[in-house]
Order: structure tokens, then sequence, then C-alpha cells
């Protein structure tokens, strides 16, 4: 018991540590739509490169990416292969999304197709489709930081309890700080994470195997199939590996979240820079996974394989660095659960409920809309997260399939004029009807193939023939045209246009 | 928008190859490298290779649109 408090002592104090600072991070800055969505495009290089990295390496990583090298072993080397290229997808596409935000004063990806296609409906689709596919990414969070405080706490504290407490911590920094908040909370966070990572990664192979090299070694020994793809499952081969990096890569930054994070640089030049440099932050990634092959050889007989990290910490080292691993945890787990949180309300006030029910809402009134979404949302996934617990890893694959359908609207909507309205609307019902039946039906890897990908293929297709069957409106085609849009205040645009 | 040239599309295609297409070529366990599998050296190799290639897209581009592309910066 007396292991437990100093423990939870640790990491609660770190959960609040981090919660103040999302606090303090408003300064004195009044809290409008555009500071609270997109910190005003004001955030320099590095903050927003930690705050997309922040992003990136979520509390299901850490748990579940150990996890998956301890149970399935070769096929997470995919998070390996697709972490890069979708760095080199950003470097393609971010620029150009965020020169558009600029241009026209978005704010969230909705936005984007709404002004990009001259569509309230197409926005209300995309928006839809995005918090639908955010809520079990949310739903993945808690679920994770549960676990970590039931471990960390050695049982005594069971998770609903440290699940509601570490969440309300969440909710309010969110709707006091909003993204600026969060990138600040990032810093600590992703201190802690590398710091974390770079110690286990390397610190548990040795202590039980003398370094990482002889730790293979024993692996390649005792599972000689566990290393090679397709792992120790049955069908996760190398044709689900190309086609599952190639889905991610292209999907990674259609996540609502993502993409906006895009809005909140202060130039298109920081993203090129971050997309250069966030290859190196993966490089936590493998250190984590050393401690899940670790763990196999010893303690190869865990029912679930997402505690597998937590449990060689328990098991190495003295309670209160488990208090930190379960900080840097539990930080990890806020994080994104903030900004998805914020993005999801967001989408909902401002692109699904203003155009449908409130089109003359203002600004104010679309913020005050979106904070108390965030409230909204943050019990409802709660009540998830408490109520219902299998299979979230299938729910997230689902919000892949659902959001990476986004990419040829994006794609072609900054680099085509040719493409249409209803080309991308076609397409993305398509993609998405196709990709939901085949995850729901068992189909999802189909063949080898991933379900994604085979969607994604179908609503290129229809995108493309869609558009090149029906005419491009004159909306669309000014907002394909570089340059002087702004100023001639198409109707489009001055609805979006009041906060720049 | 302006859109990437092809010599910089095609200098970032190099790590789709690199790290997707090529699996079977990589996917082996030997030999090791620093004690690690191949395929995991392989990978963790291509984390620091990447960003050469993105630095050398970067610089294609730049080429491509005269400063235009740089407009904004915050340099």
């Amino acid at each position: 018991m007396n292991q437990a408090v100093v423990a939870l002592a640790i990491l609660s104090a770190i959960a609040i540590v981090g919660a103040v600072i999302g606090f303090l991070a408003r300064f004195h800055r009044k809290m409008d739509l555009e500071q609270w969505t997109v910190a005003g495009r004001g955030l320099g290089g590095v903050l927003v490169w930690l705050l997309m990295a922040g992003e990136i390496f979520t509390v299901y990583t850490f748990l579940g990416c150990s996890g998956w090298a301890y149970s399935k072993g070769a096929p997470i080397y995919y998070i390996l292969g697709y972490g890069p290229l979708a760095c080199v997808v950003a470097f393609f596409i971010l620029p150009s999304i965020w020169e558009a935000g600029q241009k026209h004063g978005l704010q969230t990806q909705a936005d984007f197709f709404k002004v990009r296609y001259g569509s309230n409906k197409l926005g209300a689709l995309v928006a839809l489709i995005g918090v639908v596919c955010l809520i079990p990414y949310l739903q993945i969070q808690l679920a994770g930081l549960g676990l970590v405080v039931e471990v960390a706490s050695f049982g005594a504290i069971p998770r609903t309890p440290a699940i509601i407490v570490a969440f309300t911590l969440v909710a309010g920094f969110v709707l006091v700080s909003g993204v600026r908040g969060v990138a600040w909370v990032s810093v600590l966070k992703d201190i802690l994470l590398i710091v974390a990572a770079g110690f286990l990664g390397f610190a548990v192979p040795r202590i039980y195997f003398g370094g990482i090299g002889p730790m293979f070694t024993a692996l390649i020994h005792a599972r000689p199939d566990h290393l090679v793809l397709p792992g120790s499952t049955p069908n996760l081969g190398h044709t689900w590996y190309i086609t599952t990096v190639l889905l991610m890569a292209l999907a990674f930054y259609m996540w609502p979240h993502y993409f906006a994070a895009a809005f909140t640089a202060r130039s298109g030049d920081d993203l090129r820079r971050n997309a250069m440099l966030m290859p190196l932050y993966i490089v936590a990634m493998p250190l984590v996974l050393f401690v899940g092959f670790t763990a196999l050889l010893v303690t190869p007989h865990l029912g679930n394989g997402d505690l597998s990290l937590l449990t060689m910490v328990q098991k190495t080292f003295p309670a209160w660095f488990l208090g930190v691993i379960g900080g840097a945890g539990v930080l990890t787990a806020m994080v994104p659960s903030a900004i998805q949180l914020l993005t999801g309300a967001t989408l909902y006030a401002k692109n699904l409920y203003k155009p449908i029910f409130a089109p003359s809402m203002t600004d104010e009134q679309v913020a005050r809309l979106a904070k108390v979404i965030v409230l909204i949302l943050t019990v409802g996934a709660l009540l998830l997260a408490i109520f219902t617990s299998p299979s979230l890893v299938s729910l997230l694959l689902l919000g892949v399939i659902g959001v990476s359908q986004f990419f040829p609207g994006v794609v072609l909507g900054l680099y085509s004029k040719r493409v249409t309205t209803p080309g991308v609307f076609s397409g993305i019902v398509t993609g998405i009807s196709i990709g939901v039946f085949m995850a729901l039906t068992g189909r999802d890897p189909y063949h080898g193939w991933n379900a994604g990908l085979i969607a994604l293929t179908f609503n290129f297709t229809v995108t493309v023939i869609v558009s090149l069957l029906t005419k491009v409106s004159v909306a669309e085609r000014e907002t394909t045209l570089p340059a002087h849009l702004r100023a001639d205040g198409t109707t489009l645009n001055k609805a979006l246009s009041a906060t720049e | 928008m302006e859109r990437p040239s092809l010599g910089s599309l095609l200098v970032g295609a190099i790590p789709f190859v690199a790290l997707c297409f090529s699996v079977s070529l990589w996917d082996r366990i030997e030999p090791r490298i620093l004690g690690l599998p191949f395929n995991f050296f392989w990978l963790v190799s291509w984390l620091f290779i990447t960003p050469v290639f993105i630095w050398a897209a970067n610089r294609l581009d730049r080429r491509a649109s005269g400063s235009d592309s740089a407009k904004g910066a915050g340099q």
C-alpha cells in the first residue's frame, strides 16, 4: 500500500503540474474563437512542433505499441514505417493548407471543405464524419489513462474515479486556454515522455539481458517467427504492411485535430521545418518497442499485452519511478484528448449546428456553444469509457478508415482546378460506405489488403469520374485560383472572414 | 495553391519505396546490425534518412518557384 501512495503522489503531482501549465497558458489573452481554436495563428515553430508531436504520441502509442510488440511482434513495425512517410505527406500538403487557412480565416477541417467547394452541406458532412471518428480516439485515451492509474496504484484505485478526475482537469484547461493551453502542456509531456522512453528503452533490456542486442538474440531463439512479418499473427503479412503503411501515411493528417493544428502555425515555413524534424521524434517509438519485446521474454503470459510496459516498470523499478512513468502516461492521455475535445466541439458548433440550425450565429455565440459541447463531449466520452470496454482498437481502426476518405477532397482541392463538389461528395460517401461495410463485416484485412486503402481507391476513382462528368461552379473556380481571393469579398468567404 | 515540383515529388517518393513498397527485400533478421534485426535496423535508420529527403525536396521546390514559396516566412 505504501508503494501505491508514493507512486500515486508522484503521478498526481505530474498531472496537476500539467493542468496548471494548461490553465496559465492563457496569460491575459482574450479568448475569442480565433484564439481558442487556432491560437490566433501565432504559435512559433517550436510550440507547433511540440503540439503536433504531442498529439502523435498518445497513451495508445505508449501502451498500445509496446502491447503489439509483445503480443503481435513484427506487425508493429508498420508504425515505424508510416511515421516518417506521414511527415513526407505533411511536408507537401500542410503548408498549402496553412496558406488556405490564412487566406480564408479557416479554423477547422470542415471550414476548408466548405470554403474550397462552396458548400455548407459538404462542410457539414465532413464535420459529422470527423466528430464521429474522434469519439473512439477520445475513448481510447480515457481507457489508457484508466489503465495507467490502475497499475500505478497497485490496483488500489479503480479506473472510473481516476478517469473522471483526470478528465475534469482536461476539460478545465481546454475551456480556459484553448489550443494554446494544450500546446504548453505538450512541452512538459514531451520532455517527460522522451526521457522516460529513452531511459526504459535502454535500461530494461540491459537489466534483464545485458543490452538490446542480447535481448534480440534471446528473442530470436525463443520465438524465431516473432520478428519478421506476419510475426505472431496469422494474416498481417507483407501485403497488409504495404497497404496499411500507405493508408496510415495518407490518412494521418486527415484527422480533424492534426489537420487543424496546421492552422495554429505562424508560417508555412515553420510547418515545412516541422515536417523535416518530426521523424526524429519518432525515435522514441523503437525504444518503447524494446520494452515490449523484453516483456515477452520476462513475463510471457500477460492476459493483456497493453499492460506489458507498465508491468515491466512495476516489476523492475521502485515505486517512485512507476509514479514518474505513470505521470508521463497520464499526460500522454490528457494532451491528445484535450485537443480532440476542442476539435470535436468546434466542428460541431461551427460546421454542423450553425449552418443547419442557426446561420446567423456570431463568432461569440459559436465559441460559447463550442464550450458547452466540450462539456457534453466530456461527459459522453466518460460514460462510454466507463460502460463499454471491449475492442477499442477496432473502433479506432474504423476511425482511420473514416478520416482517410477526406484525402482526395483535400489534395485535389489544393492542386486541381477540375475537381467538383458533387465529385468529392460522392467520393466520400462511396469510400465511407465501402470502408465501414468491410470493417463491420470482418473484411479488414481483405485478402491481405487494408480495407481503408480499398475504400480510398474506390473513393478516389469515384471522385475523379464524377468530377469529370460535372461542371466546376464559379465559386469552386474562384477558390482554386491563387491570390486575390480575399479582397473581393465573395459571399462564401464573408461568413468566415470576421476573424482575421 | 502552388503545386510541388515534379522533382520534389520524386524525391519525396523515395522514402515511400524504402519504407513501404520494398518490404519484402528487407524484412529479415540477418544480417544483424548493432545487435538489431535487419528489418528493425532498416526502419530505424530511415527515421534519420527521411529528413534528408524532405530537406532535398524543399530545396528543389524553392529552386522551382524562385523564392516565392517563402513569403510569409518567419525569417
